[in-house]
């Protein structure tokens, strides 16, 4: 565990120190920032129109702007995750400072875990911003926080997934490039697989379904917790870091 | 110390160290010798438990390999040919990070780091950015992330590459230093390195093992007979030649006279010989003949020429570079 740490502590380290962490968050907070205005902009307009018409139908933040906004945080995500996972082999193994990680005296698993929880931790500090512009529905409204902690949970959730897969990608090569689109497009591919829901309903097309990320996300944006999604997100997270461990240890075994 | 048997690594098409064996003692400086390409890098890395041999055994301090990495690592410093750093961080911050994953903490730590900063000559860049160093410190700085943990065994790959003359002179030094605590294992395609800081050579070429032994003995061994070189001269600069051979090979104990060369009015003959040569009667022959005796030299083969000797049937162009490489 401390070795896990030793390792997470390094990466942050890295991600803080280059521009690397600061250009995500600048990028992030830029792009929800967007959303959440419009998000908000359209809330306020249609409880305008509501009061001319003079009916008094509920208005629910929770419903109609935080809900909305998580599921495109989990979609924004899928373009900021790639580039946090990245570099997190492939550049060690350009450098060859992979030889000073692997003749160490640390396990594979506990270089792997320190690796992939520093970049969920930066992913969660993505969600602080986020957070920030929550803060001020609670300033001015009165949301239930309840759903909007299982939606974060959710995030979490499905980044550690992700991120999981580009950890395990960037084992694959030197070269960051690479990884972060290899990583791109396996998290596009994963969002879009729901569709064949849309007009097949084979046990093929069910099982797809199942396996895109979406889907499972949305009963955490409802603010639902449901443990087979949170179970399918787990075993996500598990398998991208059993491939990792796997990788690694035939990188020994060919180079 | 390291008890190395019938290590072996396969590759797909290729096997890059074959049924290698050799121990190493305690204390030792041993030079790992060969061609680029030997298999020297693949036979540290499999001691440092980075690649996994494919057959035989090799162990670091009592500890397999195989059986106890962990342990392995443990007693083990490892400089790979280059220095693994992070650009990005600076100079202490790397040296307590490595500290810190080969299991130091607390004041045990930065005092490790401080001893080994102190040790390779870094204390004056602790504060710099590791990527804006210069090669020098580079090296050295890993060489400080090698020792940083007082490990048993040093390996070290190619410490001096890339380095200028005076920074190569300067890390000789350094590692002659760190020998009376540590185990070290150096390789090196550069012959006089290992002339200089070994007591002990290990040469391998295309995977397997050529020679191992002390680096006198290996010269007494390629040497043979012992053979002198003499250069004569004669009084007024005229020398009769033939006079000179032959009265050279009746010297008691001479077997063979060979010319070599007159480079400049400089007459030097070869000179081999068999067992109850002395020195002296050549010396006193040549003296009472009426000539001069300028210069006699026993021939000593460098390492070079063993090392060309002991992988002799190497194909030249090879030889060729080894040998430019080992003059720089």
């Amino acid at each position: 565990m401390r070795n896990v740490w030793i390792i997470c502590r390094k990466e942050l380290g890295s991600y803080f120190v280059s521009p690397i962490a600061y250009i995500l968050l600048t990028m992030f907070a830029v792009i929800f920032g967007f959303f959440f205005w419009n998000a908000l902009g359209y809330f306020v307009l249609m409880g305008m129109e509501s009061q001319m018409r003079g009916q008094s139908f509920p208005m629910n933040l929770n419903e109609e702007v935080i809900r909305p906004l998580l599921s495109n945080v989990s979609v924004i995500g899928l373009f900021f995750i790639p580039m946090i996972t990245m570099r997190l082999f492939a550049e060690e193994k350009r450098t060859g400072t992979i030889e000073l990680l692997a003749t160490s005296p640390i396990r594979d698993l506990e270089i792997i875990v320190g690796k992939w929880l520093a970049a969920l931790i930066l992913y969660a500090c993505l969600l602080l911003f986020t957070a920030l512009n929550f803060a001020f529905l609670f300033r001015y409204g009165n949301p239930d926080w309840k759903p909007l902690a299982i939606g974060y949970l959710g995030l979490l959730l499905q980044a550690g997934g992700l991120l999981a897969i580009g950890t395990f990608i960037s084992t694959l090569t030197k070269n960051q490039i690479i990884a972060g689109a290899a990583t791109f497009g396996v998290c596009l591919i994963l969002w879009v697989l729901e569709w064949v829901s849309g007009y097949e309903t084979a046990t093929w097309a069910r099982v797809l379904a199942y396996m895109s990320v979406i889907t499972h996300f949305e009963s955490f944006a409802k603010g639902v917790l449901n443990t087979k999604d949170a179970i399918f997100y787990l075993t996500v997270i598990f398998v991208g870091l059993f491939f990792t461990s796997r990788s690694m240890e035939s990188l020994r075994w060919r180079s | 110390m390291i008890t190395v048997k019938d290590l072996t690594k396969r590759y797909a098409r290729t096997i890059a160290v074959d049924q290698i064996c050799f121990e190493v003692q305690k204390g030792q400086i041993v030079g790992f010798l060969g061609p680029n390409g030997a298999g020297k890098t693949t036979t540290m890395r499999m001691l440092t438990c980075f690649l996994p041999p494919s057959s035989g055994s090799a162990t670091v301090a009592g500890f397999d390999v195989l059986e106890q990495p962990l342990e392995v690592k443990r007693r083990i410093g490892y400089l790979p040919e280059t220095p693994p750093l992070y650009p990005e961080m600076e100079t202490a911050d790397y040296l307590t990070f490595v500290g810190k994953l080969k299991g130091l903490s607390g004041s045990d730590l930065s005092k490790r780091v401080d001893f080994a900063c102190e040790r390779c000559a870094i204390s004056d860049v602790k504060k710099k950015i590791l990527g804006k160093l210069s090669k020098g410190y580079r090296q050295r700085v890993g060489l400080a992330q090698a020792i940083i943990h007082n490990p048993d065994v040093l390996i070290l790959d190619e410490p001096t590459a890339g380095l200028d003359p005076k920074q190569i002179n300067e890390t000789r030094d350094l590692i002659k230093g760190l020998a009376g605590d540590h185990t070290i294992i150096l390789s090196t395609h550069i012959l006089p390195e290992v002339e200089q800081t070994c007591e002990q050579v290990i040469i391998i070429n295309k995977g397997k093992l050529v020679a191992t032994d002390s680096v006198q003995n290996l010269q007494a061994r390629a040497r043979g007979a012992e053979s002198v070189l003499v250069e004569v001269a004669g009084q007024n600069g005229n020398l009769d030649l033939a006079a000179v051979q032959k009265r050279l090979e009746q010297v008691r104990g001479v077997s063979r006279v060979q010319y070599k060369t007159s480079h400049a009015n400089r007459n030097v003959f070869e000179i081999e010989s068999r067992k109850g040569f002395v020195r002296g009667d050549l010396a006193r022959a040549i003296v009472e003949a009426g000539w001069d005796l300028n210069e006699l030299r026993p021939a000593a083969m460098s390492l070079e020429e063993i090392f060309l000797q002991l992988t002799g049937n190497e194909k030249p162009a090879g030889a060729q570079e080894l040998v430019a490489k080992g003059a720089d």
